[in-house]
């Protein structure tokens, strides 16, 4: 007797956004869900195994909320691809599970009604039923599963038992081997919206009883959180404090990973074994990828934040709040969190871009993200400033150190909101703006097993990121600083006969108009690390003992051979450099591609090099070159 | 008793409450085509009939809005709420 391997059934969960999909695929998969990109695209594929009551193991996936199958947005066209069977890399669903926020059907049961032309096994799960009977609202599933034609059960994601029924229906459902019917799903228009709609609307009249009144928690937080200038207060204390976390809370936690890789790095240099392969192994990668899993507590935190606002329903507010605000640079309402994440790391930044659905809007944040000052690029702008700003104050009352540290993040700032606003004149030009129309769901109380499983999911990828791409790259920058090895009995730093010495020279022509020396350029090839590794650069190159009282030491060799044009041209290039390898890296995974990654690249070394340029020729005009 | 007249939402005030009329989305000054804004509202639930009220606005020429779409609140530009005709519900 042969074995036949089958495929395990394939069960699509769809629903709208805010109906509580995602919590319901966590109760269903919990930790055995995968997530992975779909080929060619951004978008998070979600999967996850389950053996249902009646033993049968079954694959669960989490679809992209639509309001329709009619597809928008990339995503939404990843849900209607699937559910259509389209895909070639899927397989076709064998049941979909349309998901309903039972307190808010109306515009589900249109979806269901669109679903059921689908021509496969559709059944409808309310959840979210616990809020529902809370607020009054009682529903006949019978009359409903009745009136709608197809499966109707209750589900709770968030309670033990809550998914029962819809484990139970999901059996039952597989076991009707039920052939798929006639598909006759077209791309609804305006008419055929407006009947489903009708159709819905009279479902929700016959089937559901309820108190048709707004969620009085929520209108009473809305009256509060919504008010169009206490609302803004409270959205700038909320993203204070968030700031203050990330900087204050990750900072012991940045300490003893920074411990960690050091004494790591020690072990290495005590230990038995060939020079070269201690330098690979000390400064390429444990220091490479040191570097930046430096960042993760600040990632982990952030995250936090975002996931808890998220769960809240207030990310919604604010992107309603801050939308007019954005919108006049060609941004998105909800670009705010992402880029304001960016003063920490860019790369938080990019990867919470995720909360923006429009494809076009996200990749406009996620080219300018890098714009905004990061905390790597503090290190560099305090030796420079130190160095060559006179420590005094002017009008009176303002440091002009401080001052010119604030000039260099508003020129972030005003950098990236003229290039959004550049990239919505030239580029985007043809493409209609994207309308912002955004549903503001109730207040729900977020749950700590759905945050755990959401940090856990975010963390995992940025360090599996850091010990691939990251890594990758790392080990090159390592190899171009140390290749080939000074002669015995040099006397210069050893990355003087580098390969990065050699390109430095080479592209010293190139640079010779911004006034950087071939020194800054060595430099600025290992900073492509981490843009704070250029300080320590500096130094080798100066022949400066490292450690942490050398900074100084450093800015008295910088002013004893740069001029301030120099000086000033290095921070200009500073703001808008490609400076940061793992970044450049982000943005090709998240991007799903090596184009963006090129552009953004391309976009920001022509800034940077006009800026320094206009900065040392404008500074050497007046003398100070 | 004369009928209420009928207004754009895109016009209403905070408070509003009445029960939508009408879509009218030709000579919409949105970047979408006409029909797919048209689209987009009815996905949202904008139909004929349904009851709506105008409950937030923003700062900046009171604009976005938050809307009261039967038990659903939507969040839209007043530019894209022109496009939607309302009747003011009788004043009680």
């Amino acid at each position: 007797m042969s074995v036949t391997v089958v495929a395990p059934p394939v069960v699509a969960l769809v629903g709208n956004p805010n109906c509580g999909k995602t919590a319901l695929f966590n109760a269903l998969t919990g930790s055995r869900q995968k997530v992975a990109n779909y080929p060619g695209v951004t978008i998070e594929k979600k999967v996850g195994p389950l053996t249902t009551p009646a033993g049968r193991s079954i694959q669960v996936v989490d679809l992209p909320g639509t309001y329709s199958l009619r597809a928008r947005s990339p995503d939404e066209e990843i849900t209607r691809d699937v559910v259509l069977g389209r895909l070639k890399s899927e397989v076709v669903p064998d049941l979909i599970v349309c998901v309903g926020d039972a307190s808010n059907l109306r515009l589900a049961l249109r979806l269901a009604l669109e679903l059921k032309r689908v021509g496969r096994p559709v059944m409808l799960s309310l959840n979210m039923m616990d809020i529902a009977r809370k607020r009054g609202i009682s529903i006949d599933v019978e009359r409903l599963s009745r009136e709608l034609g197809v499966p109707v059960v209750e589900s709770v994601a968030v309670r033990r038992g809550g998914i029962d029924a819809l484990l139970a229906g999901i059996d039952k459902r597989l076991d009707e081997q039920l052939k798929s019917g006639e598909a006759d799903w077209q791309p609804p228009d305006a008419g055929a919206l407006r009947v489903g709609q009708r159709e819905a609307d009279r479902l929700l009249a016959a089937a559901v009883r309820g108190p048709g009144e707004r969620d009085s928690l929520t209108a009473r937080v809305d009256s509060v959180l919504l008010h169009p200038v206490i609302g803004l207060l409270i959205l700038l204390a909320i993203l204070f404090v968030m700031f203050q976390a990330v900087f204050a809370w990750a900072a012991p936690a940045m300490d003893g990973i920074e411990a960690a890789f050091h004494w790591l790095g020690d072990q290495v240099q005590g230990a038995p074994l060939p020079d070269l392969l201690k330098s690979f192994l000390k400064d390429g990668l444990i220091g490479g990828v040191g570097a930046v899993i430096v960042f993760l507590p600040q990632i982990v935190i952030l995250f936090f934040f975002i996931l808890v606002l998220e769960d809240l329903g207030y990310m919604a507010r604010a992107a309603f709040l801050m939308d007019r605000i954005m919108g006049g640079a060609g941004l998105h309402g909800r670009a705010f969190i992402p880029l304001l994440s960016s003063f920490a790391c860019a790369i938080p930044g990019i990867m919470s871009t995720r909360v923006i659905d429009n494809r076009r809007d996200r990749l406009t944040t996620i080219l300018v993200a890098p714009l905004m000052t990061c905390s790597a690029r503090i290190p560099v702008y305090t030796l420079i400033i130190g160095a060559f700003i006179p420590d005094r104050e002017v009008w009176g009352f303002v440091g002009l150190q401080g001052l010119v540290m604030f000039g260099l993040y508003s020129t972030g700032i005003v950098g990236a909101l003229t290039v959004s606003f550049v990239l919505k004149r030239l580029i985007w030009r043809d493409t209609p703006g994207e309308p912002f129309m955004l549903e503001l769901p109730d207040y729900k109380m977020p749950r700590a097993k759905s945050l755990a499983i959401g940090l856990w999911a975010r963390a995992t990828a940025f360090l599996k990121r850091a010990g691939t791409t990251i890594a990758s790259m790392m080990i090159l920058i390592w190899f171009l600083a140390s290749f080939p090895q000074a002669p015995e009995g040099a006397t210069d730093p050893a990355i003087s006969y580098s390969l990065a010495a050699m390109i430095g020279s080479a592209i010293q022509p190139l640079t010779a108009p911004l006034g950087f020396n071939w020194q800054i350029n060595v430099a600025l090839i290992p900073g492509m690390a981490a843009r704070e590794v250029a300080v320590g650069s500096l130094g080798t190159i100066y022949s400066i003992a490292g450690g942490e009282e050398a900074t100084e030491q450093i800015g008295r060799a910088l002013v004893a051979s740069w001029s301030l044009g120099t000086a000033l041209a290095l921070l200009a290039w500073y703001v808008f450099a490609p400076q940061c390898a793992s970044t450049l890296a982000v943005i090709r995974r998240e991007t799903g591609g090596w184009r963006w990654m090129w552009i953004t690249f391309a976009y920001m070394l022509a800034l940077a090099y006009v800026a320094a340029l206009a900065t040392y020729q404008i500074a050497r005009a007046l003398g100070a070159g | 008793m004369k009928p209420n007249p009928t207004i754009a939402l895109g016009e209403a005030h905070v408070g509003f409450r009445g029960r939508i009329h009408q879509l009218s989305v030709n000579g919409s000054s949105t970047g979408l085509p006409g029909p797919e804004l048209e689209r987009r509202l009815l996905e949202l639930g904008f139909v004929e009939g349904a009851d709506v009220e105008l409950l937030h606005q923003g700062l900046f020429g009171g604009d976005p809005i938050a809307v009261r779409v039967a038990d659903t609140t939507i969040a839209l530009r007043r530019r894209e709420a022109m496009a939607i005709l309302v009747t003011a519900a009788a004043s009680s």
